[in-house]
């Protein structure tokens, strides 16, 4: 490795052939290792997708599978954030039961909030949940399931009750309890159902008739 | 660095004289964000263990080949893919603890430790003792990581081994609750650095003393 200066010329070579050869052996590994652990990743993340739609479908009862039923509304939409929102949507012989949206709340306090929001045929709310956040741990973090129930307390509401405009947290003057310390992360929570419930109540048949065809063409 | 090349002196080395994150204060960007809980942090020391040594080992079965030039994007291209067939597994194998550890599972890329000990020691000694040296500084740094997370879920959450299960499956756990509530202050950012301080300073505390006490038998035998 000791070379003279002057034999910069052909050590650039053996220098980038070395980089080249390693490269490819590094490149073989990972796609080796990614092979044999690509078909157990898309399990678990099928099976953790299923998980995590039960808890916002509770009570409900029906026959077809969940996430066999995808339907991808594309931006423009007048639900939360810019994002293409998918929507699992049960049926019980055939007969529309409910539909769980994927919602990207953009205004949490740090960054998006990803939410389940389950709702029935009705207009109900039957169950809503975090797929995933970024807020401060120990306060924006408490709205998790497995932290807190304070994403309970939307279950089995709607529209009318409470009423619209009591679509708030109870510092905002509404219906709903705020976590001290994280006000801006349930604010932005009770605003992402409320506004979920409203796109519901406008699109409700669109919904449930339009074709899972159109999942194919999206590739979420 | 002192690695007297017997395996003793370099587990030592790499516990306590010269822990990657006690003495060297490296890797602390990780050190720092997941310690919120024993599980987190002793997850990511495992992961950083297991990746240090796999690099010390790669590091230096290949350090005949290594053009001292480039030896600096040769470490990182191999560390690089280690870090990624590392995470493929984590994803395979334990869906919740990489969901849980996110982007600091890919991040053990940046982790100073790990080019450090490839480019001081692996490159420069034989195999069995770089493996030993990668497994000893990773053991070092998953018990810095595993005591400061302890800390701080004990003090921010009044629990310890919360969420046991994403290591080894079963239902969710939700930890021994040891106290109602807690010190939120722990979990926040500023909790990790007075945890680190507290560890650092222990750590001297403690060194100072055996110095002294050393010095002392030493003055009695003249």
């Amino acid at each position: 490795m000791g070379r003279s200066p002057e034999g910069d010329g052909p050590g650039v070579w053996r220098s980038g052939l070395t980089l080249a050869v390693l490269a490819a052996i590094c490149t073989g590994l990972v796609a080796i290792t990614w092979q044999l652990t690509a078909a157990r990743i898309a399990g678990n993340e099928q099976a953790a997708l299923e998980r995590s739609l039960e808890p916002t479908l509770s009570g409900v009862f029906y026959d077809n599978v969940a996430t066999e039923s995808l339907l991808v509304i594309p931006p423009p939409h007048d639900l939360p954030g810019t994002e293409p929102v998918p929507v699992y949507r049960v049926y019980s012989e055939s007969e529309p039961v409910a539909a769980v949206f994927v919602i990207t709340e953009p205004g949490g306090y740090a960054g998006a909030i990803r939410l389940l929001v389950g709702i029935e045929y009705s207009g109900e709310v039957t169950g809503v949940r975090v797929l995933s956040h970024r807020e401060t741990p120990g306060l924006g973090d408490l709205i998790e399931a497995s932290k807190t129930n304070w994403l309970e307390q939307f279950r089995n509401t709607s529209l009318a009750a409470p009423p619209r405009t009591e679509w708030a947290i109870r510092r905002d003057g509404g219906a709903f309890d705020q976590i001290t310390g994280a006000s801006v992360t349930t604010r932005a929570v009770v605003r992402a159902i409320r506004q979920t419930l409203v796109y519901f109540e406008g699109h409700r048949d669109f919904i449930f008739e339009a074709a899972g065809e159109e999942t194919t063409e999206q590739d979420e | 660095m002192s690695a007297d090349g017997n395996t003793g002196g370099i587990l030592a080395s790499g516990l306590w004289d010269d822990n990657p994150g006690l003495v060297q204060l490296l890797g602390l960007c990780p050190l720092l964000a997941v310690t919120t809980s024993l599980v987190n942090g002793l997850s990511l020391g495992l992961a950083t263990m297991l990746v240090l040594g796999c690099s010390n080992l790669l590091v230096s079965a290949s350090r005949r080949w290594i053009v001292s030039e480039i030896r600096i994007p040769m470490y990182v291209l191999i560390i690089a893919s280690l870090v990624t067939c590392i995470e493929l597994v984590f994803k395979a194998y334990f869906p919740a603890l990489d969901a849980s550890l996110g982007i600091f599972i890919p991040l053990i890329v940046t982790n100073c430790a790990v080019t450090a000990r490839a480019e001081v020691f692996a490159s420069r000694n034989p195999v069995a003792p770089s493996v030993a040296d990668g497994l000893a500084m990773g053991l070092g740094f998953a018990l810095l990581l595993m005591a400061i997370g302890a800390f701080r879920e004990l003090l921010g959450h009044g629990t310890m081994f919360y969420r046991l299960d994403m290591l080894f499956g079963g239902d969710p756990f939700t930890g021994l609750v040891l106290a109602d509530g807690g010190f939120l202050l722990a979990l926040l950012p500023p909790g990790a650095f007075f945890s680190l301080a507290i560890a650092v300073a222990g750590k001297n505390a403690l060194d100072s003393r055996r110095r002294h006490h050393i010095g002392a038998i030493a003055r009695q035998s003249l």
